[in-house]
């Protein structure tokens, strides 16, 4: 069902995107990416603090348990997948309005730094061992990735003062738009909820089908004694 | 035990290997040093490299981290000591600030010669105002370095891949670092027009800084290095 | 009548990983205290998993664990300070002299001078050897030197995965003859060995290790 509303949203966002929403004064067509930047943008911090919040949890011991863990680690894959979107949209719409593919803003800045922490964080994923010490080390890395955050906002943010912060905000958006970009930030929630309610499940699968292949393993090993 | 005492014994014990097997003099000074060498070779303008020489050591420090913190876990995994000291019960928080402290005494010591090879090299000149800036930037930088190189330095030890995965996590971290500790170093050496009273606010967030990653690192390093 | 004290090591149907790979499956096994107990079994079968699980190395995946009346499945680090475990590698510090790793090694627990001293001497590295770095030593004297580590540790369950390697007939005479004085000074040992003639000499009892379960031998 959720898979439905997705679709849905996903073909309301195009019909308004791309047809019903009108040429910004300035910007002309190239408005229209933003469509997909923000909420792109958005969903990258959303999918990043879920990541936390999940690590967070399941570094409590009360609340130990590994659901959290594949939260965590499905929510990092697609918010990998997300970032790389809002930076390579957030570029092409720079190059569109301004005229440069990058700039040294805090934001923009940020996000990079983030999308290459998760890669990191992915691959510290990969590592092996039990699931137990995998959700471990993964959340201690997710906390410290938060905790940086902040650190590296600011600093590039002292570092270009003087550059202008340009905000999506510019100009006036008209009613129409403003719309339009609100049903992209619901459209691309629901596809992410979507996504990683999907992906925690390959991963529960994953995990589960590890464990069987321990039962089955074991199941060897013992009659090697029999032999 | 108690933690300081573990962290002074391993200290002394990451030291006394150091002097043993100089390994920092013999080969991490002289990478530094050729490091600073090649700057000037690919930048290959008296004028440019005057105005970067402070981006130009601290970048050099960076990479030289590497260098020194894969060593100094190398010494560890050799003969599986880091196991051994996990076995004898000793307190992970103690290993952490043991070797920080250690891996910061070698640290301190390349920036000093990386600080001469500039003088030499790219004719940077010390300003006599700029002193108290300049020493409290080395230790603030060092401190919060020597910390981040030590958790992630353990997180990767004895890791598959290890060789590629420590720059990966640590180079988007230490980024904070890179950019205030090269800022409050132009401040103190007047170079790019700063004056020293530039340089105070981002000794604030190198301490901030420092103090993140030494608190985090003693709470999370015993669950990191858990194999 | 006296009680029964409760074992040093109570393994029940341990069930321990090694990635996907079932090191132990399904293990049991309990010693009491002062015994030296030899761990058999070809190659592959368990014995080091077996060790290190002991020390609390590896996660119990399933079953109970016990040592030194520590439960392993709640928190495998409370037992750690107590045990003393001597693997395939020494955990030694190539660079530093005999002297020196032992001097650290003594110190994590706070040991004196004099039991440093001791310890070296009761591994016959007193003498010449006490000043030479590790890196410059044979095979059987790195282990001699791992050993005095342990010694000067106190530690009360010794774990030894193969410790006859290496040494000559002179030096097994020797470990046998600490593991001995050892176990009699309250220490409890375990050595995993795929050496048949040790098990006289040494040990209080055997057990075979196969394919990652514990039996008694046939």
């Amino acid at each position: 069902m959720l898979g439905f509303a997705v679709l849905a949203g996903f073909a309301w966002l195009v019909l308004f995107g791309l047809f019903l929403s009108p040429n910004d004064q300035t910007q002309k067509t190239g408005v229209r990416i933003l469509y997909i930047h923000v909420p792109s943008a958005w969903l990258a911090y959303l999918a990043f603090g879920v990541t936390g919040i999940s690590s967070a949890f399941y570094l409590v011991k009360r609340t130990r348990s590994l659901v959290w863990d594949r939260i965590a680690g499905a929510s990092a894959e697609v918010g990998v997948l997300f970032m790389g979107i809002t930076l390579v949209s957030g570029s092409l719409w720079g190059r569109i309005t301004w005229g440069t593919f990058w700039t040294w803003d805090s934001r923009l800045t940020t996000t990079a730094f983030l999308f290459v922490t998760y890669i990191g964080y992915l691959a510290v994923r990969d590592l092996g061992g039990t699931h137990q010490q995998r959700a471990r080390r993964s959340a201690v890395l997710a906390l410290l990735a938060v905790c940086e955050v902040p650190l590296v906002h600011f600093s590039v943010k002292w570092w270009r003062p003087l550059h202008q912060q340009e905000s999506v905000a510019d100009g006036e958006l008209s009613g129409l738009m403003l719309f339009s970009l609100f049903v992209g930030l619901i459209s691309f929630t629901l596809l992410y909820v979507w996504l990683v309610m999907h992906r925690q499940r390959v991963l529960a699968l994953n995990d589960r089908a590890d464990d069987r292949g321990l039962d089955a393993a074991l199941l060897e090993r013992r009659n090697e004694v029999v032999r | 035990m108690n933690m300081w005492r573990i962290a002074r014994l391993v200290a002394v014990k990451d030291l006394r290997v150091e002097w043993r097997s100089r390994v920092m003099t013999n080969q991490v000074l002289p990478f530094a040093a050729l490091v600073m060498v090649m700057f000037a070779f690919a930048l290959d303008s008296d004028q440019v490299l005057t105005r970067v020489a402070p981006g130009l050591v601290w970048l050099a420090t960076m990479f030289s981290l590497l260098v020194i913190v894969q060593r100094s876990f190398a010494v560890e995994t050799a003969d599986g000591a880091l196991d051994a000291l996990q076995v004898a019960g000793v307190r992970p928080g103690g290993i952490f600030l043991g070797k920080s402290l250690a891996l910061a005494a070698q640290l301190a010591a390349l920036e000093l010669v990386l600080l001469a090879a500039a003088v030499v090299l790219y004719q940077t000149e010390l300003l006599a105002g700029g002193v108290v800036l300049l020493v409290t930037t080395w230790v603030a930088a060092t401190t919060g370095l020597a910390f981040v190189g030590t958790l992630y330095g353990g997180l990767a030890a004895g890791a598959k891949g290890r060789e590629t995965l420590l720059p990966l996590l640590m180079l988007p971290v230490v980024a904070p670092v890179l950019i205030g500790a090269t800022r409050a170093t132009e401040a103190a050496l007047g170079t790019n027009d700063a004056t020293p009273s530039d340089g105070w606010p981002w000794i604030g967030l190198l301490a901030l800084f420092a103090v993140v990653f030494g608190a985090g690192g003693t709470l999370a390093f015993g669950s990191l290095i858990d194999e | 009548m006296e009680p029964v004290a409760s074992p040093v090591v109570d393994l029940v149907d341990v069930v321990a990983v090694l990635g996907s790979f079932p090191a132990l499956a399904g293990a049991s096994l309990t010693v009491q205290r002062g015994e030296i107990v030899l761990l058999q079994g070809p190659n592959g079968a368990g014995k080091t998993s077996l060790l290190r699980l002991c020390a609390g190395l590896l996660p119990v995946e399933r079953g109970a664990a016990h040592v030194l009346g520590c439960d392993l499945v709640a928190d495998r680090t409370a037992v750690r300070n107590r045990v003393g475990l001597l693997g395939h590698a020494n955990g030694l510090y190539a660079d530093l002299t005999v002297a020196d790793n032992v001097r650290f090694w003594g110190a994590t627990v706070g040991a004196s001078d004099d039991e440093v001293a001791g310890a070296l001497r009761r591994m016959g590295l007193a003498e010449r050897l006490a000043t030479v770095p590790v890196s410059r030593l044979s095979a059987g004297q790195r282990r001699r030197t791992a050993l005095a580590c342990l010694v000067a540790r106190r530690a009360e369950l010794w774990l030894l995965d193969e410790p006859h390697a290496g040494l000559d007939a002179a030096g097994r005479d020797d470990l046998d003859h600490t593991l001995r004085s050892a176990a009699a000074a309250g220490a409890t040992v375990m050595v995993a060995s795929h050496e048949l003639e040790r098990a006289g000499a040494l040990a209080t009892r055997v057990v075979e290790v196969v394919a990652g379960q514990v039996q008694a031998p046939s």
